[in-house]
């Protein structure tokens, strides 16, 4: 019978199937961090149960981590007793932890590609909904709520009723200073913020062939952004090249036999899927959001929609706006920013410093703005010195901080102060998200760096020199 | 964790009918530094219960008295999106609450409230403007949640409507059990699957 990639993974990992029931699913890798899994740990204990295989699972430290200063004690005292709780636990059951400070350290979903943990036909979960980012891979990964943490630790299983099958595909070629994030912020708004609930979403077509594994990284990132449980690319030459000769990655004869597996890794001709979408390329522009939930995003250039022309609740859509502070028609190009955050496990990769590098060389951060730039592991720290994009950045005035979450969530102290606006290459914009009473703008790193150089909502293609 | 069983509730509730109330609401991020499952119910929509001041927001329907003691929650369309927290399933239990009905709910926090003893139900956008007129004309409007039968009743107009449950899960919450206990019973089939896994 015809499959889909993600049958093909999935059904390769049921080890039983409840009658009326959901599925009970094996995880080959599991993340974990300082936020969701110690409750996870006092259910064992409580159990007086093990971790079954403690080699499958990785820790590592990002949530409500310093940006700066790592190498001083964590003044927080409830965030400093989170990390020593994860640093204990893993010690205690023998797990693998990058804790703060170690040269692995990274936001979870960047570390675990970075060291090949993250493998084509694998299954990956972690206790945080943006672990879709694996499924760049060829992965099925997504984010699973603490009580499922705990049954992987316990038993490396959790019960899932297998979800339907939707494949979004984009063709054709994307303009000039249109990023991968804005093809996901495109998706999305196409979707609306629950358009993929219930599903699991194949990306395919040229785009996303013609994407770089950073790019693949942040669209599948954002699936859940649309209501999905995750996204998947079916890996590719691009892929192998990625992952080959990274620290977990197969070695030698084991490398051979997982290839002649991956290759396998498509979506079969004439596979079914449950429903399809089909999206235009050229019908994509950088992009940017003005409500309080992802799939409020327009085009960086067009004004925001009236009320009467939106689906949904018109009361919910005046609150959100009323949050915003912003009115129906209002253009988003000149608004006053007074914060650029650029990072977090959507745009905290290599790609996206050298992109805002890109339009920040040779000019000047705007005395109005407040930047965080915060790379999203240890390894991208030193490839940015290692390209020598730290001087660009020094030069325009702007200054790296060290890796961790930050304020895309706003658990530490990069909080964006109470009606402030900021233009944040994360995820989420929703209300209080980076901070109590913070006012949030989703864009890519393009935007978000002319939108620093310029003090306001910029269009970035305003400011590259065309080449070509 | 076992937690109590759920057969019956009759209550009413609380109305919530703005749509996409994500977890970032429900409980902000920066109440989430426990290291153990206890206090969540007091920040449960913290940012939206409480002025920046610390003063409760008498007239947000959680805070207000009229609807005070009830077990059920009636939102919006696609509550509980964003963020996979089980403390925002932590909240709503802790907060004193049983069941949540939505027309439409998020997967992961439909998932996270299944496991610990909270029953999410998914009604027809009709049936839930029906709960919210009817809180809204009579807050002590009650309403029935009937999960041998699978059933969610209007008791003013006996207006019903079924709702759908796993015969897993709602074996599960019947008996209070949870996933664990399931699956700590079949260690050695997983274990020789384990076997099986080439990575």
């Amino acid at each position: 019978m015809s499959k889909t990639l993600f049958d093909k993974v999935w059904d390769s990992h049921v080890v039983r199937n409840i009658e009326d029931g959901p599925d009970v699913f094996f995880i080959d890798r599991h993340f974990i961090h300082e936020v969701t899994s110690p409750v996870a740990f006092v259910g064992l204990k409580q159990r007086g149960i093990g971790v079954m295989y403690p080699e499958r699972t990785f820790a590592t430290a990002d949530h409500n981590t310093p940006t700066w200063n790592q190498h001083l004690p964590v003044a927080d005292p409830l965030s400093a007793n989170q990390l020593e709780a994860l640093a204990n636990n893993a010690a205690e059951y023998g797990i693998s932890h990058w804790g703060l400070g170690h040269k692995n350290n990274g936001i979870v979903h960047i570390v675990g590609p970075e060291n090949g943990i993250t493998l084509p036909g694998s299954t990956i979960v972690c206790g945080d909904s943006h672990t879709s980012t694996h499924g760049a891979f060829g992965a099925i990964a997504f984010g699973i709520g603490t009580s499922e943490v705990e049954m992987v630790l316990s038993t490396q299983c959790i019960m899932q009723p297998k979800p339907k099958k939707m494949r979004i595909n984009v063709n054709g070629e994307l303009g000039f200073g249109v990023t991968p994030k804005d093809v996901a912020l495109y998706i999305i708004s196409q979707q609306t913020t629950s358009g993929a609930t219930g599903y699991f979403v194949e990306y395919a077509g040229d785009v996303f062939e013609n994407m770089s594994m950073e790019g693949r990284m942040t669209v599948c990132n954002l699936s859940i952004e649309m209501g999905a449980r995750g996204g998947m690319i079916a890996p590719d030459e691009k892929t192998y090249e990625y992952i080959k000769g990274r620290k977990h990655t197969p070695k030698g004869e084991d490398w051979d036999r997982a290839m002649s597996y991956w290759k396998t890794l498509k979506t079969d001709d004439d596979a079914e899927f449950d429903v399809e979408f089909n999206y235009n390329a050229s019908d994509i522009e950088p992009m940017i959001t003005y409500g309080t939930n992802p799939g409020m995003g327009i085009g960086v250039t067009q004004s925001i929609p009236l009320a009467e022309d939106v689906q949904g609740g018109v009361a919910t859509y005046k609150k959100s706006l009323g949050y915003m502070k912003f009115d129906e028609g209002d253009n988003m190009i000149g608004k006053q920013v007074d914060y650029v955050f650029l990072g977090s496990c959507t745009n905290g990769r290599i790609e996206d410093f050298r992109a805002f590098c890109s339009i920040v060389e040779g000019r000047k951060k705007a005395d109005n703005i407040t930047a965080w730039l915060v790379p999203g592991s240890h390894k991208v720290v030193d490839q940015i010195k290692e390209e020598g994009l730290d001087r660009i950045l020094e030069e325009a005035g702007f200054v790296l901080r060290e890796p961790g979450c930050s304020a895309c969530l706003a658990m530490n102290d990069d909080k964006v102060p109470a009606g402030k606006l900021a233009v944040s290459t994360s995820n989420r914009n929703f209300e209080g998200r980076q901070g109590p009473g913070s006012r949030t703008l989703l864009a890519s790193p393009l935007v978000a760096a002319a939108t620093a150089v310029e003090g306001a909502v910029t269009d970035p293609r305003t400011l590259i020199q065309v080449t070509a | 964790m076992a937690y109590d069983k759920f057969e019956v509730l009759t209550s009413t509730a609380y109305p919530l009918p703005i749509e996409n109330v994500d977890t970032d609401q429900i409980i902000p991020a920066r109440f989430l530094k426990a290291t153990e499952r206890v206090g969540f119910g007091d920040n449960f929509f913290r940012d939206w219960r409480y002025d920046s001041e610390g003063n409760p927001i008498a007239d947000f329907p959680l805070n207000d008295a009229k609807y005070a003691g009830s077990k059920i929650l009636v939102g919006g369309k696609n509550f509980g999106s964003g963020s996979s927290r089980e403390h925002a399933a932590w909240s709503v239990y802790d907060f004193g609450l049983r069941c949540v009905i939505s027309s439409f709910f998020a997967d992961i926090f439909r998932n996270n409230c299944l496991n610990i003893g909270v029953l999410p139900v998914q009604v027809s956008v009709d049936f839930a403007q029906k709960l919210f007129d009817a809180i809204e004309a009579d807050p002590k409007t009650e309403i029935k949640v009937d999960l041998p039968s699978q059933t969610v009743t209007l008791l003013s107009t006996g207006e019903s409507e079924s709702f759908y449950i796993n015969g897993y899960k709602k074996g599960n919450m019947l008996n209070g059990f949870d996933d664990i206990d399931y699956l700590q019973n079949m260690k050695d089939e997983v274990e020789k699957f384990a076997e099986t896994r080439p990575f």
